[in-house]
């Protein structure tokens, strides 16, 4: 692993300074009046839009997938067969998840996923991407050195674990099955879903221990 | 004619550690809701396609300085200045100073769950039948090429290994330069660490990316 980098780039990519943020904001509410005022969108669209991702599609979404498919045999076989079936069953379809592909961690392997030329991710099962997934740090290091990004999520893997690195560099969007954590046994969906995180789900991390 | 991305940062060394968040955390600032709300409804007018949208972005100037949610605004102001659509002196003013240029489809609310849902799939059935089947050695592409494309520079020149073959997919570089879909076989090509970065590459490393037929020669 190599040594940290200095950076080169402002620390706070993602968190502008506060002048810049109110001429962002000041940027947007203007930029959102003139295109309502020439009819090219509908304010209410934006409400809708909003609220969709904001309370409706999340990381729960993929949590109830994964608990199912570590229910459910036939479930499972048929995620890692055809993700895009086997999620539309749940009723997770559409924007950025039109071609969905599941891999599985196993005591062999370890899977993690990028876009490492924007910020490509499965939206229907997680939601919209956090910061740090479309941040400069991830998308350049999570191809070359993988365990040094887990080591910054605080996860290191089992010694001679492979890591297995998906570049989502076209409209396939990748889902992790994560590990099935032990002690589990028996447990009914809803007690599964609350283990799995979002980041176990990209990669960057592992589901909880009950 | 040069294309410059800064969106290609596969391998880059220098931008420092990873910082995680708390996955309860959607945005960072009221104007986040409302700039993803506009971009994704104004992608919703047909204006343009979503690679000219990618193209647009990583083109930008000052990419490396913005934060996700700006890059994505002013690629939106870009892609709509050039279509006559907005004027800057309208975004200073804050008002409407130019008749509208007409859009072919404006996006209502109540429209907004079956449109979200339906997404833009870019699997086609028309397109070549495959070259490469499982299992198969490919190289990538060697050179950069003047337009936006989706072979990331750390992948350029390798030898890898089909591992699945997804159809044909409409093929970002001619779509994103406004030549069309031109459906082409897109795969799964996964390289060893060591093909990618050498002898520093992890042990038990491999990295794979989609890749469409036109990037990808036997090996």
């Amino acid at each position: 692993m190599g040594p940290v980098h200095a950076h080169e780039h402002n620390d706070d990519h993602h968190d502008p300074d506060h002048s810049e943020l109110d001429a962002t904001e000041l940027r947007v509410r203007a930029l959102q009046t003139v295109l309502a005022q020439k009819g090219y969108i509908d304010p209410a669209a934006l409400d809708e839009i909003v609220e969709t991702y904001e309370q409706r599609i999340g990381p729960r979404n993929g949590a109830r997938v994964v608990a199912k498919a570590w229910s459910d045999p036939e479930f499972r076989a048929w995620l890692l067969r055809d993700a895009t079936a086997a999620i539309a069953s749940l009723g997770y379809t559409g924007r950025q998840g039109e071609h969905m592909v599941a891999v599985e961690n196993t005591p062999q392997v370890h899977n993690m996923v990028v876009c490492t030329l924007c910020s490509c991710y499965p939206w229907p099962v997680l939601g919209l991407p956090p910061v740090w997934y479309k941040s400069a740090p991830y998308r350049s290091r999570a191809v070359r050195d993988p365990h040094g990004v887990l080591a910054d999520f605080g996860v290191a893997l089992p010694p001679g674990r492979e890591i297995r690195v998906w570049d989502s560099t076209a409209e396939v969007r990748y889902l992790v099955l994560p590990e099935r954590p032990t002690g589990t046994e028996g447990w009914d969906e809803e007690r599964l879903a609350a283990l799995v995180t979002r980041d176990s789900m990209i990669g960057t991390g592992l589901a909880r221990q009950p | 004619m040069t294309y410059v991305t800064h969106a290609d940062l596969g391998g880059q060394p220098g931008h420092g550690p990873v910082q995680p968040e708390d996955e309860s955390i959607r945005f960072h600032a009221d104007w986040e809701r409302r700039a993803l709300a506009v971009v994704l409804a104004m992608g919703a007018t047909g204006s343009w396609n979503i690679d000219m949208s990618r193209a647009a972005r990583e083109t930008l100037p000052d990419y490396e300085r913005l934060s996700y949610y700006q890059i994505w605004l002013a690629a939106l102001e870009q892609l709509m200045v050039q279509r006559g659509q907005l004027a800057g002196d309208e975004i200073a003013a804050g008002r409407m100073l130019h008749a509208p240029a007409p859009v072919a489809r404006v996006l209502h609310g109540q429209d907004v769950p079956r449109v979200l849902a339906q997404g833009s799939p870019t699997q086609r059935s028309a397109g070549p039948a495959p070259r490469f089947g499982v299992g198969e050695r490919v190289r990538t592409r060697e050179h950069a090429v003047p337009h936006h494309t989706r072979l990331p520079a750390y992948a350029r020149g390798k030898v890898g290994t089909v591992e699945r073959v997804h159809g044909n997919h409409v093929f970002a570089d001619t779509h994103a330069q406004g030549l069309g879909e031109q459906p082409q076989p897109l795969y799964t090509v996964v390289f060893d660490g060591r093909e990618l970065w050498g002898a520093e590459a992890a042990t038990g490393l491999r990295v794979s990316i989609d890749a469409w037929e036109p990037y990808l020669a036997a090996a």
